[in-house]
């Protein structure tokens, strides 16, 4: 960007890449142990010092992984999927909505519903509720099903206050006023001038929710039993069955990463822009 | 951005004369409509937030067992709870592996968006590359974690061992498991903190650190001078998020004990999110968990004002 300066406070010294790359080597080598171990052999994985180049067992480990009953692990990831694209469509049909109610709709209480919003985000809801979330749902007698652990997450306050912020610098309250004017009802201006505007907010705030839920680990352990898991139940299992069987467990966990790490190299400029925006305005 | 707006502009002139009915209509539709759309956000969170909420202050109060069995107890199970050691034990363990992984995940973080922050080439493939942890699921992490710390071909005792270190046996004492925990959530978050921080840091005007290179300031004086001190709603703002993630740190120490919620054989890295799970859920004592939550809150409160005055002081503020 801004070329101009040649100040020495923007020169890339030696110091600089030396901690970039440790930062990018550090970030990425778990991700490749993963894969290294996922692809040998259980008497390879446990060698001194341990391999450092991926082996030939890919096929072979992902078949055992299938043959793992008790793991689940189709299952798990089916149903992984299903809950986060439930809660990531809610979600953003939710937030969308009330963000564009925030930002260009005058209401009375407005400012403190937003408020209160934003408090109870600092309140961590799941872990403190735990208790008597889990009491409803045998009272319901849905533990043991995906609705336990898809309705809770319905509820996203950080959703709305990201739609909120981007639909007040997306659409200009001119655009707004000019729709009233021409007898357009609050809904029609929702969907013909807000919705295409903030389309792309929305398509960030997806790509985060869908991560969140794929990689919700401690309500699913509360409320789904073993036998109809989320993704990241299959694992834990496996780790806790399994537990010296490292290519197996890697694989499984290597298969549960790749549909995040798939999406977030196809949108990763879209999700780095939209964490940098949010972190400006928040 | 392109916007679509249906009606051409040449209509506004001359509104059709709205029907009385249609005028209450779209007397209603200003009145209401902002209601209406913020209503699902809140009557979702009524039932899955508040409600669970109160109801884990009543849960509390009583000797709550699954069966239907509840004693009313009043504040007894508080009393428990502050007197048994294992519930302290607990919060020691939490806020030390809070502290050992948010004070180092912070600096590198700074240091991380400082160096981002230079003229680079390849910048989205930096930025996406330190983004990656992020996207690893916590278990994932913790599973890769806990074999690179296992203590007989794990590859960290390896490379320990080159420099002479005997095999550590990293879930045996509070000290090397923590280190380990703490460095699961340091290597999932700290590239994340290092963009919002280098977000920030491109909001602060150049033409600051021109002139405070015309002063003869160093890079590295402009960077505590300058940058850190300009940063400090931010650094404020992560202070207060790793402390809601650090407190109710929960599947990394799940893991690393291979699925037990014991934390080692004495509770060496037992979290209190561990303990409300245990108790809950593997003693079946609801009521006790319950206090426990609520305990945990008044520490994440406790923990949020600790912090926040800390990190008011950062870079040499009042």
């Amino acid at each position: 960007m801004s070329t101009a300066t040649g100040s020495r406070v923007w020169h890339a010294g030696p110091l600089t890449k030396i901690t970039l790359a440790l930062g990018v080597l550090l970030s990425a080598f778990p991700l490749y142990f993963m894969i290294i171990i996922a692809t040998r052999t259980n008497d390879e994985a446990v060698d001194v010092p341990p391999p450092l180049l991926p082996g030939g067992r890919l096929g072979e480990n992902v078949q055992r992984l299938l043959d793992a009953e008790e793991a689940h692990f189709l299952l798990g990831l089916a149903n992984s999927f299903i809950v986060a694209a439930t809660v990531t469509l809610s979600v953003v049909a939710i937030s969308t909505l009330a963000g564009f109610a925030f930002a260009k709709l005058r209401f009375r209480g407005a400012k403190v519903l937003l408020l209160t919003i934003l408090i109870t985000m600092m309140v961590p809801l799941q872990q403190m509720g735990v208790v008597p979330l889990y009491l409803m749902m045998v009272e319901l007698e849905w533990n043991g099903t995906l609705k336990a652990v898809i309705l809770p997450f319905l509820v996203n306050g950080f959703g709305v206050f990201m739609m909120t912020q981007y639909t007040t610098q997306a659409v200009p309250d001119e655009l707004v006023e000019a729709a009233r004017v021409d007898g357009a009802a609050t809904m029609r201006i929702w969907w013909n001038v807000v919705l295409p505007a903030v389309r792309p907010g929305m398509a960030v705030l997806a790509l985060l929710v869908f991560m969140q839920t794929w990689n919700e680990f401690m309500w699913p352990l509360v409320v789904l039993d073993p036998q109809n898991p989320t993704v990241q139940l299959s694992i834990s299992n496996l780790n806790g069955q399994y537990t010296n069987d490292y290519p197996l467990i890697f694989m499984g966990t290597a298969l549960s990463v790749v549909p995040l790490l798939f999406i977030f190299v196809l949108f990763g400029r879209q999700i780095v822009g939209g964490l940098m925006e949010g972190a400006v305005k928040a | 951005m392109t916007l679509h707006v249906a009606a051409p502009p040449a209509e506004r002139a001359a509104p059709p004369p709205p029907a009385r009915g249609r005028r209450l209509l779209s007397w209603l539709d200003l009145r209401a409509s902002g209601y209406v759309l913020v209503a699902p956000y809140f009557l979702l969170f009524a039932i899955f937030g508040v409600f669970p909420l109160v109801y884990t202050a009543w849960v509390s109060l009583h000797d709550w067992e699954l069966a239907g069995d509840k004693t009313f107890l009043g504040l007894e199970n508080y009393g428990y709870l502050i007197s048994d050691p294992v519930f302290w034990n607990a919060v020691l363990n939490t806020i030390g592996i809070f502290a050992l992984s948010t004070v180092p995940q912070l600096v590198l973080a700074l240091m991380l968006a400082n160096a981002l922050n230079k003229r680079l080439r390849a910048r989205l493939f930096l930025r996406l590359s330190i983004l990656l942890p992020m996207v690893t699921s916590v278990v994932a992490v913790a599973v890769v974690f806990s074999q690179l710390y296992q203590r007989d071909y794990g590859l960290i005792n390896w490379f320990l061992g080159l420099f002479g270190v005997d095999n550590i046996h990293w879930q045996g004492e509070k000290w090397s498991s923590w280190i380990a925990i703490a460095s699961m959530v340091d290597w999932r978050w700290t590239g994340y903190n290092a963009i919002i921080y280098l977000a920030a840091m491109q909001t602060i005007p150049r033409d600051v650190y021109e002139a405070a290179e015309l002063d003869g300031a160093s890079p590295r004086r402009q960077f505590w001078q300058i940058t850190v001190p300009m940063l400090r709603p931010t650094i404020i703002f992560t202070v207060f998020v790793s402390t809601i993630g650090g407190f109710t740190l929960f599947a990394e120490p799940m893991i690393f004990d291979g699925g037990l919620a014991d934390g080692g054989t004495d509770g060496q890295f037992q979290t209190v999110a561990m303990l409300i799970y245990k108790e809950a859920f593997r003693e079946f004592d609801y009521g006790y968990g319950a206090a426990a939550a609520w305990l945990l809150f008044a520490l994440i409160l406790i923990g949020a004002l600790v912090n926040y005055s800390l990190a008011r002081r950062i870079g040499g503020g009042k």
